[in-house]
């Protein structure tokens, strides 16, 4: 009687366990043929989030109908590609995947591995990746150095949540392998040198500045290696036809005419000064800016250059305070840029406006400039066109390191790091024994191909350039000691 | 060291052989300054920029300057004594800015500076001048006594090695974040005068730092030339054989100049971190280039040389970039460039070198 008993419960326990083991259970892969759903074609005044939200619960779902619907969409002519997905309309005609789809692409899977028996012949070679052994992502940035570094460990932060968020690629752990570059050209290269040494990198995430980012890339590029940079917004990174420099942020061509324009039209000012830092970033920043303002009728008075490492800034001040600006422009990061905000009232220029970009937009600036920091503008990532999910981003990124992110890149480390993760899983063949074999070439026509991705920093798409980022810049101000959106 | 005897002085080489080598950097020098002539003149004619300009840049030369020269006499007092470059004499300057944040900031904190800020001063600068010592001695001690008797290369990469050492230590310890000296009320004011028809402004601290300098250089001065430890000191830069036969204990007298040299950069450094406010583990890097600089171009080993050089470094870099009329970014191509320019004409610096009999 009391065996039975036993018997009884233990059968009853094994069998209630059952489904949540199920559950448990990594999601199946998502192999090619498998996309299913349903054709719909969107009504008046639909959003995707509309769709999601009716067919899943779920608001968040909607980056997988862009997933599969744009996939399906190679294929099938008769479908709309989503290329931005704030902006379908009326009558285009989607798929809506299965309810199981969704739930394996929320889970982290994504279309592929293809299945095969042999590695891939690939022009670029071909990473293999053993069964139970991590697939391994350089990241380089600067995580010392004098304000460049919160920059750089935000952006640190970013990319280990990716990796948090999604921690296995069909089946193998995924490892970020993390490098500091220094933000400097010799930094680059010697991290280039290292990860273009470890045939075990499949793709690099970074460098964070171009002055990094540009030298490395050449070295990328002879190997064979993609990088996706979350800040090289240097207009020379990705003009030089190179297939190994891809980017998720905005070229600087794009954020000095915007900081112009908002100078011009907004600031209503018409006297200008620039001063960059000497960096592939800060220079070109600048140049698109100046170039720019003069366009628009504006009067550039005074262009001055300052070095990495400056710290009196009271004598290139007093030399452009002769010529009266209204407003100094400044390309760099946090550390000059705070020596010449709060050097300004030492030689009777408290009234002449700081602007800066992103480079200087950070807490840190903040914190180094002190009083001086107040009505300072800076340009930055739109955050109003920013995906779903930045909010339980921020709160997650928060709860792991105590503090709220102190600059502006965090959310464009996390898209780099999930576009190549992307681009693996639509590049590589898996074997039958779970190795993963990743050509290089493939990887590399699969981020460019990426379209419509909604990242957290907005929708990424690939120019055939490499710039995939969304481009909108908006401009901030520092009230009462916090950055705020500037009307 | 500087205040040798002139007669010292006399037993130099003697006066340079005419080589071509020599007519063809003289040549180039001349150029130079010539060309550096005409530009000046040519913004001069320009009439872009009035006496307040020259001033300001002259006051921004002069406080930049000073903070050089105090680093320079640590170079330059060590050179005299060991004939080595102690080139982690940057990181003692760091170590000093570093020690005096963590005091001022913790007063900050506390409210003692807003309610007693001299005191609070006084004790950042104490701390700030007392911790450089504690490390400069024992760097001494542990990495450079024990290579006294070495090729002189050795020393010199041991400091290097010492250098990057030191600076990663404070890396590890303290982290890599950019540390902020609070806002000092006192400090923070300024007087406007007006020269020409234009307001100028001269800032308290920066006439606070040209003070504290001018304190610690005659205070050097006295203490080498009318002390007993000064005058052992001499004796030492002189013949350290022939000063320990007259018995002076000269392991003690090397400590003393490395304690005296850590002391004024750890001044530097607290004044460094008032004037500038971000300091960072790497603060001491640039500085002690250039302090190095200064030593060389007032004559290494000499100590009104040291300060010369610094000051007229600093001047020069604020100066330059305005009375050359180019991009602020050249200044430290101007400073080097400066440096090359001199050493054609006074290969042994400004003041020059002062090299005892034996030495030279």
């Amino acid at each position: 009687m009391k065996k039975w008993f036993v018997t009884l419960l233990v059968s009853a326990l094994v069998l209630a366990l059952l489904p949540v083991w199920a559950f448990a259970a990594p999601p199946a892969q998502i192999p090619e043929d498998k996309i299913e759903g349903k054709i719909y074609t969107l009504e008046p005044r639909e959003t995707l989030s509309l769709v999601a939200a009716r067919e899943f619960g779920n608001v968040l779902a909607f980056p997988a109908i862009v997933y599969f619907n744009n996939f399906a969409a190679r294929k099938n002519p008769q479908l709309t590609l989503i290329t931005d997905p704030n902006a379908v309309k009326q009558g285009d005609v989607i798929l809506i995947p299965t309810a199981d789809l969704v739930k394996a692409y929320l889970a982290g899977e994504r279309i592929g591995p293809a299945k095969g028996d042999a590695p891939p012949d690939d022009p670029w070679g071909v990473v293999t990746v053993g069964p139970g052994e991590p697939v391994r992502i350089g990241f380089a940035a600067a995580l010392s150095g004098a304000g460049v570094d919160v920059l750089g460990i935000d952006e640190k932060r970013g990319a280990e949540l990716a990796v948090v968020d999604r921690p296995t690629l069909a089946g193998h752990p995924v490892e970020l392998v993390v490098e500091d570059d220094l933000c400097s050209g010799e930094g680059g290269t010697a991290v280039a040198n290292k990860f273009v040494a470890d045939p075990t990198i499949v793709a690099v995430v970074g460098n964070m500045c171009s002055s990094s980012s540009i030298p490395a890339s050449d070295i990328y590029e002879r190997a064979g290696y993609t990088m996706v940079s979350p800040s090289s917004t240097a207009v020379a990174f990705t003009a030089r036809g190179l297939r190994s420099a891809n980017r998720v942020c905005w070229s600087d061509a794009i954020q000095g005419p915007a900081a112009a324009k908002f100078v011009y039209e907004k600031l209503g000012l018409r006297k200008v000064a620039t001063i960059h830092d000497g960096s592939p970033y800060g220079e070109g920043l600048v140049n698109a800016f100046a170039e720019a303002f003069k366009a628009m009728g504006g009067e550039v008075v005074a262009q001055e250059a300052v070095s990495v490492g400056d710290t009196d800034m009271r004598p290139v001040l007093t030399k452009i305070g002769v010529n009266k600006p209204e407003l100094i422009y400044f390309g760099g990061f946090v550390a000059e840029g705070a020596f010449l905000a709060s050097q300004r009232a030492d030689v009777g220029m408290e009234n002449v406006i700081f602007m800066g970009a992103d480079g200087i937009k950070a807490e840190d600036f903040i914190k180094s400039a002190g009083a001086a920091a107040e009505g300072v503008y800076a340009s930055a990532a739109d955050l109003a066109t920013a995906g779903p999910g930045v909010n339980a981003f921020l709160a997650k990124y928060e709860a792991t390191y105590g503090e709220k992110p102190p600059a502006p890149f965090h959310l464009h480390a996390y898209d780099a790091v999930n576009v190549i993760m992307d681009a693996i899983y639509h590049s590589a063949v898996q074997g039958p024994d779970g190795t993963l074999w990743i050509g290089r070439e493939a990887l590399n026509r699969a981020v460019r191909a990426t379209t419509g991705y909604q990242g957290l920093s907005g929708v990424i798409t690939c120019q055939p350039n490499g710039d995939c980022g969304t481009g909108t810049v908006a401009m901030s101000k520092v009230v009462n000691g916090q950055w705020v959106p500037a009307e | 060291m500087a205040v040798v005897s002139r007669e010292a002085r006399v037993s130099r080489a003697p006066a340079v052989k005419l080589s071509l080598n020599r007519i063809m950097l003289w040549v180039v020098g001349l150029g130079v300054t010539a060309l550096v002539v005409w530009r000046i003149a040519g913004t001069a004619a320009l009439g872009l920029y009035g006496p307040d300009v020259w001033l300001m840049q002259t006051l921004n030369g002069l406080v930049q300057g000073s903070m050089y020269a105090l680093v320079a006499l640590g170079y330059t007092m060590v050179y005299g004594i060991l004939l080595m470059i102690n080139f982690a004499h940057g990181e003692i300057f760091m170590i000093g800015a570093m020690s005096g944040y963590f005091v001022l900031n913790g007063f900050h904190q506390s409210g003692f500076l807003a309610s007693n800020p001299v005191p609070a001063l006084l004790i950042t600068f104490i701390v700030g001048m007392g911790v450089p010592p504690i490390v400069g001695v024992l760097l001494e001690r542990i990495a450079y006594r024990p290579l006294r008797r070495a090729p002189r290369l050795v020393p010199l990469i041991c400091a290097i090695g010492a250098s990057f050492f030191l600076q990663q230590a404070v890396r590890l310890l303290f982290g890599i974040r950019t540390k902020v000296y609070p806002t000092v009320a006192v400090l923070s004011g300024s007087w406007t005068i007006t020269v020409g028809e234009r307001e100028m402004r001269i800032q308290h601290m920066s006439v606070l730092i040209i003070v504290i300098t001018i304190v610690l250089m005659v205070a050097l001065y006295l203490l080498v030339r009318k002390t007993k430890i000064g005058k052992a000191m001499r004796a030492v830069a002189e013949d350290k054989e022939a000063a320990a036969l007259m018995g002076i204990d000269v392991d003690q007298v090397i400590m003393v100049t490395f304690a005296i040299g850590a002391i004024l950069a750890g001044a530097a450094g607290v004044m460094w971190g008032l004037w500038y406010k971000q300091v960072i583990h790497t603060v001491g890097f640039i500085p002690g280039i250039k302090a190095f600089t200064a030593a060389v171009l007032g004559g290494i080993g000499n100590i009104p040389g040291a300060m010369l050089g610094g000051l007229f470094l600093g001047f020069v870099e604020a100066i330059a970039p305005t009375a050359l009329d180019i991009s602020t970014q050249l200044k430290d191509v101007i400073s080097f460039g400066l440096l090359v320019i001199v050493l054609i004409f006074r290969p042994s610096g400004i003041l020059g070198e002062v090299l005892t009999g034996k030495k030279a």
